[in-house]
């Protein structure tokens, strides 16, 4: 019988540890991500949650465990055995990669309307017209005026260069998206702005998402599912809901209990 | 009538590690049964754990020990021991909740948080933008407000707002935590209403209602939870 593919893990962690030396980066961490989820990796500065989001975005490599994601083609492969050249297509195409700090990645010296067509160009899109075209729909639908599409990002604030890069990681369409502390450097009305949005965006795409935060409210807005993380380790893990009302360890209580009401 | 929702000696303590670890039992035992088309009404004091109950049914509460299992469509599932997936995947197509207050999320339009839970399911946005409208009239509120976001309504309005979101889709399963607490007698009589219209569709509901004639009108079974209160409240 076939089987839905809803029903089949996108990306899987199998007991994933990093050691810096003798350093804990994160110890034994295992779950799966399924199409169209998103799960909140939540914890203080020093708790491994970006060790990790570079783990499963084989950015770095792991010190044991490993990481398997079902391509395109509906195959389930160990990332760690891709070629460089499989392993760049998924980072140009089927993942979108949003770090906290924009720069990191935008080309700041190029036009907005080129950061966004450059991974469709990656892509063999070549048609100038379509380029644009697309790129200033994108535009549109992150809110940032199309008049805008010639200016390069150096010229755009902290809130709009964070929806342009958003723009230019969903351009091809992903099907995975990495999000390092998306709203970590914005002010707090700019947040709420880009947190509305992501939220419309990843429902509208069925995106699966992992993403890290330290903030809560992040985690509450647009996970499923959360993951706490303390000293490299996974402490508690459950419905985002259910983490979030009903803590049970004693870290995620703090955690929890340490947040203003709104 | 086939059951839809089953409890059976279901217990929850809370452990309070940053009160010294302390430990709160909610409940224990607690075990009852509602059928499609039925309505129970849980009752008691304040702090018995009828909310606690509620919860654990949606699975926002993790229950420590025995069964909740809701049946829909030949499917069974155990909401005390299911993956969160499974959870998620009854909340789109079984189990609706009702909270106390409305989570409003910035610039949503009200028309469109009553929507929602039909888009998820996959309705066509038109299609279910008309059927938030029908229940946005049927409670009173004014179209003016429907493109705006409910954040900066009246509390009696943003409760209504909520009503309209838990009652759109067709679930066959729906827990009202107090849906009528802040609604004048008009409003009240159209909650009850869209109850009894429920029930007659085959909708099984749990509710806490403290309003006597509400609870009169819709309640088919009355559950006392005080008898699943582990520590008995004297002369009560």
């Amino acid at each position: 019988m076939m089987q839905r593919d809803a029903d089949r893990p996108l990306l899987v962690a199998e007991g994933l540890s990093k050691w810096y030396g003798k350093q804990l980066g994160c110890r034994d961490v295992s779950f799966a991500l399924y199409p169209g989820e998103v799960i909140a990796v939540v914890g203080e500065s020093g708790s491994g949650k970006s060790t990790l989001l570079q783990l499963l975005s084989s950015q770095l490599e792991s010190s044991s465990g490993r990481v398997l994601y079902r391509m395109r083609d509906g195959v389930t492969r160990d990332l760690a055995a891709l070629g460089e050249a499989e392993r760049r297509f998924l980072l140009r195409t089927d993942w979108g990669y949003v770090h906290q700090d924009p720069t990191c990645g935008l080309r700041m010296t190029v036009s907005a309307g080129a950061n966004v067509g450059e991974r469709l160009m990656a892509l063999g899109w070549r048609h100038y017209g379509q380029l644009r075209s697309t790129a200033g729909d994108w535009l549109g639908r992150v809110e940032i005026d199309e008049a805008r599409i010639d200016d390069t990002p150096s010229t755009y604030s902290g809130g709009m260069r964070q929806r342009l890069q958003i723009a230019r990681n969903l351009v091809t369409q992903p099907r995975l998206v990495f999000m390092d502390e998306p709203t970590g450097g914005l002010d707090v009305s700019v947040q709420a702005r880009l947190l509305d949005l992501l939220r419309g965006l990843v429902a509208e795409l069925s995106l699966a998402a992992v993403i890290v935060t330290h903030d809560l409210a992040v985690a509450r807005l647009l996970s499923h599912r959360t993951m706490v993380m303390k000293n490299g380790v996974v402490v508690e893990s459950g419905l985002t809901d259910q983490v979030l009302e009903d803590p049970r360890e004693a870290y995620t209580q703090l955690l929890v209990s340490s947040v203003l009401p709104p | 009538m086939s059951t839809v929702l089953e409890l059976a000696a279901v217990s929850k303590t809370f452990r309070m590690h940053l009160q010294g670890g302390i430990r709160l039992p909610v409940v224990s035992g607690v075990a009852f049964d509602v059928k499609a088309g039925e309505c129970a009404v849980l009752a008691g004091p304040s702090g018995a754990g009828k909310s606690s109950i509620l919860k654990m049914i949606f699975g926002t509460y993790r229950c420590d020990s025995g069964s909740i299992v809701v049946r829909h469509g030949g499917d069974a599932v155990d909401v005390a021991t299911a993956e969160p997936r499974q959870i998620l995947e009854l909340r789109r197509n079984a189990l609706g909740y009702v909270s106390q207050f409305l989570r409003a999320v910035p610039r949503v339009a009200a028309i469109d948080v009553v929507a929602e839970p039909l888009v998820i399911a996959g309705v066509v946005r038109t299609e279910a933008r008309q059927k938030a409208a029908e229940l946005l009239s049927r409670l009173n509120i004014p179209e003016r407000l429907w493109p705006l976001p409910p954040a900066t309504f009246s509390g009696g309005e943003q409760q209504r707002v909520n009503i309209a979101r838990g009652f759109v889709s067709g679930l066959p399963l729906l827990l009202l935590d107090e849906p009528t607490a802040s609604l004048d007698a008009g409003n009240r009589a159209v909650v009850v209403d869209l109850v009894s219209e429920k029930k007659r569709s085959g909708t099984a509901v749990v509710a806490i209602v403290h309003d006597e004639d509400v609870r009169r009108a819709i309640a088919d079974i009355v559950v006392e939870v005080a008898r699943f209160t582990p520590m008995a409240v004297e002369g009560s």
